[in-house]
């Protein structure tokens, strides 16, 4: 099993955002993870990345604690937030860090890039925040896919992207391993109905459904 | 360790490219070359003597501009990545907290002291060529003592900052907080002491003792102590400080004491930073 968490709960100003939440995520699951604002699905997420440290229960990742082993956590995580980062890095820099943090190749992410029609080479000077909102959304895809995990976190990652877009990231996730994980935080699952094989749904801090499609 | 490195790397060249990275610049480069292009007399190459007023005034304007730049500019540092939701893309790669946090102060660091020290390295520079064509000694005593007080006065706000920076959430408290900070540490340099000593109801070591507390009083008493090592610009709370102390480990504390509230500061800070959630 690649995440186990058993019966976690965070609260954030007295406010139980999870609630004795237990759930696992296997090699190969396609996960949609759906609910409405506030359900604690970025929660969820945020401690699976070991960003909280939850009041009870446990999170294990391959094992590891999030928190405590951050570092052998997140080889194997790939994460693509909801709105892009301000990121005053340039783009070379960026790239900077990935490839040395991660052990990214900078080719690799060209070769992702390319695939997405987003031409790297002539904005690689340009700090990160300046490109536009698309462009954004491509090169964090691009990194992610990039960066061999065997879980792959996407937060509303088509929000940013025009109609093409999305088409050749829905097209180049379906070259994905299979037995890499996927979990996606949607709210329209008719987009990636065809990508996933699990959908849960999440409401005020709980997992209220978790089926296989 | 790389990663310390490679994340300090990248701090100083995103600050480099920043318009507050120019005008700290500006202001505090131009303000050290001021202060060591006075020094540089024609009757005593590099000497101070007879500018202890121009000196003073240098003091007192470093002691109010220099502190408050760095708080400004770093205390944004992880609390506005955290509101921009920077850190939790940044963190999503597999970065050890020590190396982000270390890297950035170390990031940070290089960049409020390369513009304290390098016109420091411009004005001996310019001392050597005066006193290659006119003779006389250059100060190297009193520069080298100048720049390693500058580099205490920056290090301790700098963990000041960081401090403040992980301990809070957001950036409009961190900036809030660092005022008052600021504005509490400067009043406990005269004000706030004449008011309390007028009030006698505390003894006066413990006033003195307060003032010594206090990183920007210790970096003024020992820059005066650098043209002025008997302090009469202090008046007669010299003497109690000359005797207990001694003009040698007077220094010594001025260099050595902010240091290591800087390191305390920012070693809580760390802890803050690795025991709180992150974002």
């Amino acid at each position: 099993m690649l995440v186990v968490a058993k019966n976690i709960s965070k609260k954030f100003m007295g406010t139980k955002v999870l609630d004795n939440v237990s759930l696992t995520i296997n090699g190969g699951d396609r996960i949609a993870m759906m609910g409405p604002n506030g359900a604690g699905k970025t929660t969820l997420v945020r401690a699976i990345l070991g960003f909280y440290h939850i009041d009870s229960g446990e999170i294990s990742v391959n094992g590891f604690d999030p928190v405590k082993k951050r570092v052998d956590v997140l080889k194997n995580i790939s994460f693509i937030p909801q709105l892009p980062p301000p990121v005053k890095l340039s783009i070379e820099e960026l790239l900077m860090y990935v490839e040395r943090s991660s052990g990214v190749s900078k080719e690799k992410i060209f070769e992702e890039s390319s695939k997405m029609d987003l031409d790297l080479k002539s904005h690689i000077k340009k700090p990160f925040f300046k490109l536009s909102g698309g462009m954004k959304q491509k090169l964090l895809i691009a990194i992610a896919l990039s960066k061999k995990s065997s879980l792959l976190i996407f937060d509303e990652p088509t929000a940013n992207l025009d109609p093409k877009g999305r088409e050749k990231f829905y097209e180049l996730l379906t070259e994905i391993d299979t037995e890499c994980s996927t979990l996606f935080i949607t709210h329209r699952l008719d987009e990636i109905e065809g990508l996933v094989n699990r959908k849960i749904y999440m409401d005020l801090g709980k997992v209220t459904e978790d089926e296989k499609i | 360790m790389k990663n310390l490195f490679l994340i300090a790397y990248l701090d100083v060249k995103e600050s480099l490219r920043s318009k507050w990275f120019y005008v700290y610049s500006v202001v505090f480069g131009g303000l050290m070359a001021l202060f060591f292009i006075a020094g540089v007399s024609d009757s005593v190459v590099m000497g101070f003597t007879g500018l202890s007023r121009m000196l003073l005034i240098f003091i007192q304007v470093t002691i109010i501009i220099l502190p408050i730049f760095i708080l400004i500019t770093t205390v944004k540092s992880i609390s506005g990545d955290r509101e921009s939701n920077v850190l939790e893309y940044m963190l999503s790669f597999p970065v050890s907290l020590k190396d982000y946090y270390w890297g950035k102060m170390l990031g940070r660091f290089l960049t409020v002291f390369l513009p304290v020290f390098l016109p420091v390295f411009l004005a001996l520079l310019l001392g050597v060529v005066f006193g290659l064509f006119k003779g006389g000694d250059l100060p190297w005593r009193m520069v080298f003592l100048y720049s390693s007080f500058l580099f205490s006065l920056s290090f301790v706000f700098l963990g000041l900052a960081f401090f403040l920076s992980t301990i809070v959430k957001s950036t409009d408290v961190a900036l809030g907080s660092s005022f008052v900070v600021w504005i509490i540490m400067l009043a406990f340099i005269d004000i706030a002491l004449m008011g309390l000593m007028l009030q006698n109801r505390i003894s006066d070591e413990v006033i003195i003792t307060i003032a010594m507390l206090n990183p920007i009083e210790v970096f003024r008493i020992g820059a005066i102590s650098l043209f002025d090592p008997e302090l009469t610009v202090i008046g007669p709370v010299a003497y109690y400080l000359l005797d207990t102390l001694g003009s040698n480990l007077l220094i010594i504390y001025a260099i050595v004491y902010p240091i290591v509230i800087g390191l305390i500061l920012a070693y809580f800070g760390y802890i803050a930073f690795r025991k709180k959630d992150l974002l």
